[in-house]
């Protein structure tokens, strides 16, 4: 059927190569996409999946110069020969970042602003823009301002303000890399009803495979240094080995399956947790591998470091962002903490760290009382990591940045040297210590980050979603170095949406939700508790489902298992 | 929030933000306009009365303006500062008399006419600013473009200024974020430093804050020209409003104070003389 039509996407040996690079970053690419189909285009970080998708929206090479050879249909258009506008008719682009992208001040504004762009006249163009929020969902929300809106509601405005131009393709670049787990959740589903209703081409770039495949998708696109590796249906794909030989995470519960000794084939429709097919030999086979081994042994409770006692605090009088939270870390622990945006998680690490001052109750540190202690005071015991390393680096060279905190230290040159280069040599920076931070990734400017912060010699640090935005490969780089850290002693606390992360490296979890602290328990159990799933914004894990669907109980034994076996698996494989 | 300290929309119900942006802005034209022609005192100080009455019923208070407000009274007290010095006989040139109050020391005498000359220039300042402080802060952003634009001025001048306008609150966030980390990495900006230390230290929230408006400008300006931003040399307002009756007024009073300026300027001068 495919053969008898014609593609509305079509590369015939396209390279492209940007100006500023020595090297194509495209090779060769042979693609074609039809009309209606729905394409995962997945890749690990650096891949050249970003640049595929630039050269289809045409910021390649309009906005980012570069050259092109072959040739580049889309939608009957002569991409690289035509322009950024012309493209932009017929292919919408939704861009990674829901912030960044909102243009307007209100969200009508914004849906409106591509149609306020080709000078539509006012009538139309207020009738297009409530049409097109109706479509998503969120024509009760016209009047408001970016920040009153969640960050899922964000993505829900980029999408109608793209779905007003008609376009028959639409682009997704990375949707679920700045949403908590549910919320990413419903991206995938609403991507999928915009698909179904108004018959567009989809294409999502993610390295997130499990979370897209929440819902159907015809193909998967596997492209890694440049060139297309696969071009497959889920099924086919997931039966191979390609995906875990390119960094890119394959499902949990394929894996789980591996692990028992099960053949994965296409026969066994392997896209999707309820749907593959499990005969019961396959779940006999599940059930004796969950029964082989003892499960891990439980620690005995360590002392404490970090105790919270009834903490509250609100931005305004009458607004909580947090009450009355309690908990104890104790020394030694990896601890994750989890819950939708806003609620309160951020504004706990700024209360311990000491920028902000809480309206009510008490932090202990090591027994000691914060209350009279500083910022700066605090930071030699408790060493905070944003987000965004971007937003940390104030100094040019490797050695300087991370020499920074012991300033005025007393500490006398030397001393400092040497601490910095130990510190370097911890984060396996030393080699690059004499170069200009800007030569970085931002995967080794996250090292930086967390080398100056580690510099200070503090027991706890707590870090704002270390793994953000990282593929497979640099998220298990980074998790393993703060495990070998915590391995060392340090105390490590962190902020997620990252399932995965909590699942595999934090045994124990703070789930919140509104403010409160809602559960502290076993990363495992939270996520097979599906009350607490839905209140944290989480998602159940897909390893949840396979337990349930094999009759093996408790779940949450099964998960852990599971952690337990992959984690030797991968300390064998690397 | 600290949002709130320097110019930014401030969103109200008052007649003043019903208007639409081209009215405010012609009616800032027009009202400037007529305070600068004029020196003369009466005409300014019913100006100035306009202008305060136009202040109230915006129901904006004089508090969230405080930052714009302080700014201007420095600068007019800097400018009245400047014209004493450079020329403290300029009142007496202008009004043709010379009335000594007291020698203050070398050729700087004070006199009542120059006195009474940076009193007008003062008044002027307080005819101009609250409209001033008002167009921005009662101009809804998106508004604000697309009013710039309807006087003749490119939209793509305009949205960069309403879009510039827009992160404002967004990068005091930032810069709040960078500045506590900072703090955490032991860079001293507490109150507790010597002042030149805060300022050198201060530089190093400089580099992290603009690297991140860098990005900040090339995520947003992807997103803009995906959209269809500079297709066309014209765009349509998906903000802006038809002319309602109270535009007309708005704009027949800035008219009527124009003209009155004018006709008092042609026919006595520029200066009101109370000296002779």
């Amino acid at each position: 059927m495919a053969e008898t039509r014609t593609p509305i996407i079509s590369f015939k040996n396209f390279s492209f190569q940007y100006r500023a690079q020595k090297q194509p970053t495209l090779h060769d690419i042979n693609l074609d996409i039809y009309p209606g189909e729905r394409v995962l285009i997945a890749g690990p970080s650096g891949s050249g999946k970003s640049t595929l998708a630039a050269c289809i929206n045409g910021l390649n090479p309009f906005s980012y110069p570069g050259e092109c050879t072959g040739t580049l249909t889309v939608d009957g258009v002569d991409a690289p020969h035509s322009s950024i506008f012309e493209l932009a008719g017929h292919v919408g682009t939704v861009l990674q970042d829901p912030d960044g992208q909102f243009i307007g001040l209100t969200v009508g504004e914004d849906i409106a602003f591509a149609l306020e762009n080709s000078c539509t006249p006012q009538d139309e163009m207020h009738e297009i823009t409530r049409r097109a929020a109706e479509l998503v969902g969120i024509e009760n929300h016209l009047d408001y301002a970016p920040h009153e809106l969640s960050g899922g509601q964000k993505q829900r405005v980029s999408l109608a303000g793209v779905m007003v131009d008609e376009v028959k393709i639409l682009l997704f670049d990375e949707p679920l890399a700045n949403l908590d787990p549910a919320t990413g959740k419903q991206a995938i589903e609403l991507i999928d009803t915009i698909q179904q209703k108004t018959d567009t081409t989809v294409l999502i770039i993610e390295h997130r495979l499990e979370d897209v495949l929440w819902r159907s998708v015809d193909r998967i696109v596997l492209v890694n240094e440049g060139r297309i590796l696969a071009d497959l249906r889920p099924d086919e794909l997931l039966s191979g080995a390609l995906l875990a030989e390119n960094g890119i995470r394959e499902p949990l519960y394929v894996t789980a399956m591996r692990y028992a000794g099960i053949d994965i084939t296409p026969a066994k429709h392997p896209a999707h947790v309820d749907s593959v097919v499990l005969d019961d030999a396959d779940t006999e086979k599940l059930r004796a591998w969950f029964r082989a081994e003892p499960l891990p042994a439980t620690k005995p409770a360590p002392t404490p470091l970090l105790e919270v006692k009834g903490l509250s605090f609100g931005y305004s009088k009458d607004q909580h962002t947090l009450s009355d939270v309690s908990f104890t870390i104790g020394k030694g622990e990896m601890v994750s903490i989890v819950g939708r945006n806003g609620a309160g998680k951020s504004t706990l690490s700024k209360l311990i760290c000491g920028f902000e001052t809480p309206d009510s109750g008490e932090i202990f540190f090591d027994g000691k009382d914060l209350k009279d202690e500083n910022i700066r005071r605090r930071a030699r015991h408790i060493g905070y990591v944003m987000q965004n390393p971007n937003q940390m680096i104030s100094k040019t060279m490797i050695f300087d940045e991370v020499a920074l905190g012991l300033q005025g230290s007393g500490l006398t040159d030397a001393e400092i040297r040497a601490r910095v280069e130990d510190t370097l040599k911890v984060c396996g920076l030393y080699p690059f210590r004499n170069w200009p931070i800007s030569a970085l990734s931002f995967g080794q400017k996250k090292r930086v980050t967390i080398a100056s912060v580690l510099v200070q010699d503090p027991e706890l640090i707590i870090l704002d979603e270390p793994t953000a935005g990282q593929d497979f490969r640099h998220y298990t780089d980074i998790m393993e170095f703060l495990r070998g850290l915590n391995a060392k002693g340090v105390t490590v606390v962190m902020i997620t949406h990252d399932m995965h992360l909590m699942l595999e490296y934090t045994p124990r979890a703070l789930a919140f939700c509104d403010g409160r602290l809602i559960a502290d328990r076993s990363a495992a159990a939270i996520l097979c508790d599906p009350a607490l799933i839905e209140q944290a914004a989480l998602k159940e894990t897909s390893l949840y489902t396979l337990a349930n669907r094999c009759g093996i109980t408790p779940a949450e034994k099964f998960v852990e298992r599971f952690i337990a076996a992959d984690r030797e698996v991968r300390a064998d494989g690397c | 929030m600290a949002a709130n300290t320097v110019l930014n929309y401030i969103p109200r119900k008052s007649v003043v933000h019903d208007l639409t942006g081209t009215t405010k802005l012609a009616f800032f034209l027009l009202f400037t306009f007529a305070s600068m022609i004029t020196y003369n005192t009466w005409v300014l100080l019913g100006l100035m009365a306009v202008s305060l009455a136009v202040f109230r019923l915006s129901h904006i208070k004089l508090r969230e303006v405080r930052f714009m407000l302080v700014f201007m009274l420095v600068f007019l007290a800097l400018n009245d500062l400047f014209i004493f010095l450079f020329d403290p006989n300029q009142g007496t040139a202008l009004y043709g008399t010379r009335t000594v109050l007291c020698h203050l020391l070398w050729r700087y005498d004070l006199t009542a006419e120059q006195l009474f000359y940076m009193f007008n220039i003062s008044l002027k300042y307080f005819v101009a600013l609250p409209v001033a402080i008002l167009f921005i802060s009662a101009t809804n952003p998106s508004e604000f473009a697309a009013s710039l634009n309807s006087i003749g001025i490119s939209y793509k001048v305009g949205y960069s200024v309403a879009i510039a306008l827009r992160y404002i609150p967004d990068i005091q966030r930032d810069y709040h974020s960078i500045s506590q980390a900072q703090q955490a990495r032991g860079v001293e900006l507490g109150r507790s430093e010597p002042f030149f230390k805060r300022l050198k230290n201060s530089v190093s929230i400089l580099l992290p804050l603009i690297l991140t408006s860098l990005n900040r400008i090339d995520t947003i300006s992807n997103a803009m020209e995906l959209r269809g931003f500079g297709k066309h040399d014209k765009r349509t307002w998906y903000t802006r409003r038809p002319f309602a009756r109270r535009d007309f007024i708005a704009l027949a009073v800035g008219v009527v104070l124009l003209l009155i300026s004018l006709t008092v300027t042609i026919r006595f001068g520029r200066f009101y003389n109370p000296f002779v």
